[in-house]
């Protein structure tokens, strides 16, 4: 360290050394695609998108370069901090598309639920460390309550997508943890009773006069939709049988790269964020979409192998949620845009255009290999 | 809760036992199936469904569009043109992509004539497209164009411009925003009008935009013009006309109509209250109808030269005989008809100048209801002429075998029957065409007239020439009609209107005459419904009326006069008055 003077070899050591080789790789190939389906779906909003991206690649470095314990040290307080947020949402957020999502902080506008999706998970690991050995009934009972807090104030929003994917990201950690199959069964089995019976009796409950109690108008409006889009082919239904038959009709290879008549005459709805995905499945085709699930599951495969080396209880759920988080949100937006999955605000993860969500994932690609760092250097 | 410790595959020796296997195992097989559930879907959508899903794809953007044909223009007997499509342009928006700031809201709302609230309305509804407003003159909408606001769009229409206005409204009728006839020859004539749209076959995007234009299937055929009977000198003239005789006496309404007696074509139409066809905004009922076609009326004494010809006709009278119509009272079963002045013995002749309601029953009553009704009918009355004009009224004639002797003594002088403004001029071609009828028509004719029918003999017709050229000379019941430079005849009638079965104290009074009557070449009916004040009276309201227009036309014509150019002396005795 005496010799002060320049080496480009050292300092490349130093950005690179805290990154992990596999997951740059895949991030690199995944903001590539995004950036050509963007030249396609939304050329003005290139530039942004690049911006977008070198701060969340940024965030991740500085993620990456943080030791996975001073990491979970933070847990506590960010969640604190976020759950705070969400609280002042609810009294003061701004009100935007029939939501309250929003604070105004006077420098930005943030959205704390998108916080919440890796405080969550991170404060339920965390909380699990502190408790490790004993983790019984009574620890998962509060752990459950530290989820139920944030999710409750998201839904109340009402923002169900966000709330189904942080409740989903806290799951994760119960289920590594080892929440007993007597708690998941019966939840998963009222899912299935659930699912089933609004595909069962779709047409009586999809009445205008039959009320759902649980959900409000419009989410009722989208699960619906799913079940027969052609209903309403103009109102509702709109999203889906447009997006349906811009990936239909791209075909297995493709109508080629900004060749999708869809696309470009402007058929497709949102189609530089949530529904991306149509834009790529009909100028790439099946080809385009399977080379996507792989890269996916190829980024997905990686985050299991850290999650499997990972040296601490804490650090083990952690890495298996963020992974597990990843899946969720690709599987839950290729779903609904190809229609499986009614109609929810989630992005194509590292594809869709907007800051947020991006940031937000490679955050969770940052802790990854921090989590990674911390067991290479625990050999 | 042993499975929540220990896992084999951590280095922490606390956490080396533990969690089973099948855990992960799960996850992962929770993984693959939404792996295979995805492509699967993706696999059906672009391998097996594609097809089915591309022609739906195509289907969204490959439009055929219409391409607008030019509405055909109307014009009159000599080429002035009298309806006219102009190029306009429609303004529309997408609600959505107009996000407009307050100042260019404001400019495009004083650009459009619109309210900015009622403008920040539209453009804040739900729908993806609306009107902001239809049929902008072009170089407004070349200054909103110059705007550049997003989400504001211009389409290209055509709007139909009177140039004549009020004048030739009724006739003419008007266009919906659809570019079809709503009305009058519009209507009746919108098949030779509207000719065919062309089509084209072009790629649209969403907002509507045509992004190519691919080919061209079908050029458009444009309208036909239709060129009408009218002359536009002369229908000025009865547009004034009747202009100032309704503002003078007050009147509720008043129809005109000129037909020229060689052809049967109408000069002139129309109709007060008349209203702006190129501005329709607070149109009433009233003055939207064109009452010389669609309203009837029962005409007076205007019938009696028709009975007078059939007395004539059949041998029973000449011109001559001597009714005698002293009593000024006659009662027919338990009904009394009477005249409004003791006559004493009348000619035929007479009867006709003086309007005796007794002379004319007595030569009616001398026929079979049955011989009168047929006379009738053959005049054209009791059914439309068919004009084809929309709305066209027909008047009433009962069946004869209907009719009691009073009913048969009151038709004979124009009460119980009705009639059109219309119809009665046509009748009076008879007396015109010495003694043949053709039938009127609006659009201008060519070549040879149509053969004509007789109706009654050519001594008939000219001897009723003579008896109306009577009424209009001192002694008749209409020395106002009377021009200078030109003989003219024509009858009176001051009919008292129905009520609910009633007779009130309101009159329809009316003149139907000809001119020049060496030669007759023009008939020309006027109708003035409820003249208010004194004077009510056909021969005083609607016999210079008749004057006026028939002076005009026939200089218009270039008719040779044949009378001399003499002041007129008129009314120097007062004239006697018919009544009914």
């Amino acid at each position: 360290m005496t010799d002060r003077r320049f080496d480009p070899r050292r300092w490349l050591m130093l950005i690179v050394e805290p990154l992990d080789p596999a997951l740059l790789l895949l991030l690199s190939l995944l903001l590539s695609y995004a950036f050509m389906l963007m030249v396609s779906a939304s050329p003005e909003r290139m530039e942004s998108q690049m911006i977008n991206s070198a701060v969340a690649v940024t965030v991740m470095w500085v993620a990456a370069r943080m030791p996975a314990q001073r990491i979970l040290a933070l847990a506590l307080p960010v969640y604190v901090v976020g759950v705070l947020l969400l609280v002042a949402v609810a009294l003061f957020g701004e009100i935007s598309k029939g939501a309250q999502r929003w604070l105004d902080l006077g420098v930005a506008r943030i959205q704390p639920s998108e916080l919440m999706k890796i405080a969550a998970p991170l404060m339920l690991a965390w909380y699990f460390q502190q408790r490790e050995g004993m983790i019984r009934a009574r620890e998962f009972i509060v752990a459950g309550g530290l989820l139920l807090l944030p999710v409750g104030l998201i839904v109340k929003q009402p923002d169900l997508g966000t709330a189904l994917l942080v409740a989903a990201a806290g799951f994760y950690v119960l289920f590594f943890a080892g929440l007993s199959w007597k708690l998941i069964l019966p939840i998963a089995a009222v899912a299935i009773v659930g699912i089933g019976s609004i595909v069962g009796f779709g047409d009586r409950i999809c009445q205008p006069d039959v009320d759902w109690v649980v959900l409000h108008g419009y989410q009722k409006n989208r699960v619906c939709t799913l079940l027969d889009p052609t209903q309403d082919p103009l109102g509702k239904g709109f999203h889906i049988i447009q997006s349906t038959i811009a990936i239909g009709s791209g075909g297995v290879f493709g109508k080629g790269w900004q060749a999708g008549t869809q696309t470009h005459l402007s058929f497709i709805p949102e189609r530089h964020t949530d529904f991306i995905f149509a834009v790529l499945g009909e100028e790439f085709g099946l080809t385009g979409a399977v080379v996507l699930l792989v890269l996916y599951l190829l980024l997905i495969l990686r985050g299991c192998v850290i999650a499997a080396q990972a040296p601490t209880l804490a650090t083990r759920l952690l890495a298996g949620a963020i992974t597990m988080i990843f899946f969720t949100y690709a599987f839950v937006n290729m779903g609904m845009v190809s229609g499986i999955l009614p109609v929810v605000g989630v992005p194509l993860p590292f594809i869709s255009y907007g800051g947020t969500a991006l940031v937000t994932l490679c955050l969770g690609l940052g802790i990854l290999m921090s989590i990674n760092r911390s067991y290479l250097m625990s050999k | 809760m042993k499975r929540a410790r220990g896992v084999t595959f951590n280095h922490n020796p606390l956490l080396d036992k533990g969690l089973p296997v099948w855990r992960p195992r799960f996850v992962l097989l929770a993984l693959l199936g939404c792996s295979i559930a995805l492509v699967g879907r993706a696999a059906y959508l672009q391998g097996v469904n594609d097809d089915f899903l591309q022609a739906k794809g195509a289907s969204r953007y490959a439009r055929v569009i219409d391409v607008p044909a030019t509405r055909g223009r109307i014009m009159d007997r000599n080429g002035d043109v009298l309806a006219v499509s102009t190029p306009v342009k429609s303004v529309w928006a997408i609600p959505e992509d107009a996000r407009l700031q307050p100042a260019q809201a404001r400019r495009l709302a004083e650009l459009l004539d619109l309210d900015v609230r009622e403008l920040n309305r539209k453009l804040a509804s739900e729908k993806e497209f609306t009107y902001l407003k239809r049929q902008l003159p072009p170089e407004l909408a070349e200054r909103v164009a110059a705007l550049k606001l997003p989400g504001i769009h211009l389409q290209q229409e055509y709007r139909r411009y009177y140039p004549g206005g009020e004048v030739t409204a009724h006739v003419l009728g008007f266009t919906g925003v659809d570019d079809h006839g709503q009305e009058g020859i519009e209507l009746a004539f919108d098949g030779e009008l509207v000719g065919k749209p062309g089509s084209r076959r072009v790629i649209k995007d969403r907002r509507g935009h045509i992004v190519e234009d691919v080919e061209s299937i079908r050029l458009p055929q444009e309208g036909g013009d239709v060129t009408l009977s009218i002359d536009s000198k002369i229908q000025y003239l009865a547009y004034s006309a009747l202009r100032d005789v309704v503002k003078k006496y007050k009147a509720q309404a008043a129809s005109a109509v000129v037909l020229d007696a060689r052809t049967g074509e109408v000069l002139a139409l129309v109709n007060n209250p008349v209203f702006n066809p190129n501005n329709r905004e607070r149109l009433t009922g009233a003055q939207l109808r064109n009452r010389a076609l669609t309203d009837t009326y029962e005409p007076g004494s205007t019938m009696k030269p028709f009975t007078a010809a059939m007395g004539l006709e059949k041998g029973k009278y000449r011109f001559n005989t001597v009714i005698d119509t002293s009593a000024g009272r006659m009662t027919i079963g338990n009904a009394t008809i009477s005249d409004s002045h003791k006559h004493g013995m009348l000619t035929v002749a007479e009867v006709i100048q003086k309007s005796s309601n007794i002379g004319v029953a007595k030569i009616a009553l001398s026929f079979p209801p049955e011989e009168m009704w047929s006379f009738f009918d053959k005049l054209g009355f009791g059914a439309p002429l068919g004009l084809g004009f929309p709305g066209e009224a027909g008047g009433r004639l009962r069946p004869a075998k209907t009719w009691r002797p009073i009913e048969q003594a009151t038709m004979s002088y124009g009460h119980g029957l009705s009639v059109t403004v219309m119809q009665m001029a046509h009748a009076y071609l008879a007396f015109a065409r010495d003694g043949e009828l053709i039938p009127v028509s609006l659009t201008k004719q060519s070549g040879t007239p149509v053969a004509g029918r007789r109706v009654f003999s050519a001594q008939t017709a000219r001897e009723i020439r003579a008896m109306l050229e009577m009424v209009v000379q001192p002694g008749g019941t209409a020395p106002a009609a009377q021009i200078s430079g030109y003989r003219v005849g024509g009858k009176t009638g001051t009919a008292q209107k129905l009520d609910g079965g009633r007779y009130t104290r309101r009159y329809v009074a009316s003149f139907v005459g000809l001119a020049p009557m060496s030669d007759p070449r023009l008939v020309i009916a006027v109708m003035v419904d409820e003249p208010s004040g004194k004077e009510y009276y056909g021969g005083q309201v609607a016999g210079p009326v008749f004057g006026q227009i028939a002076s005009g036309a026939l200089r218009a014509l270039g008719v040779a006069p044949d009378a001399p150019l003499v002041p007129l002396q008129v009314a120097q005795q007062e004239a006697p008055r018919e009544h009914m």
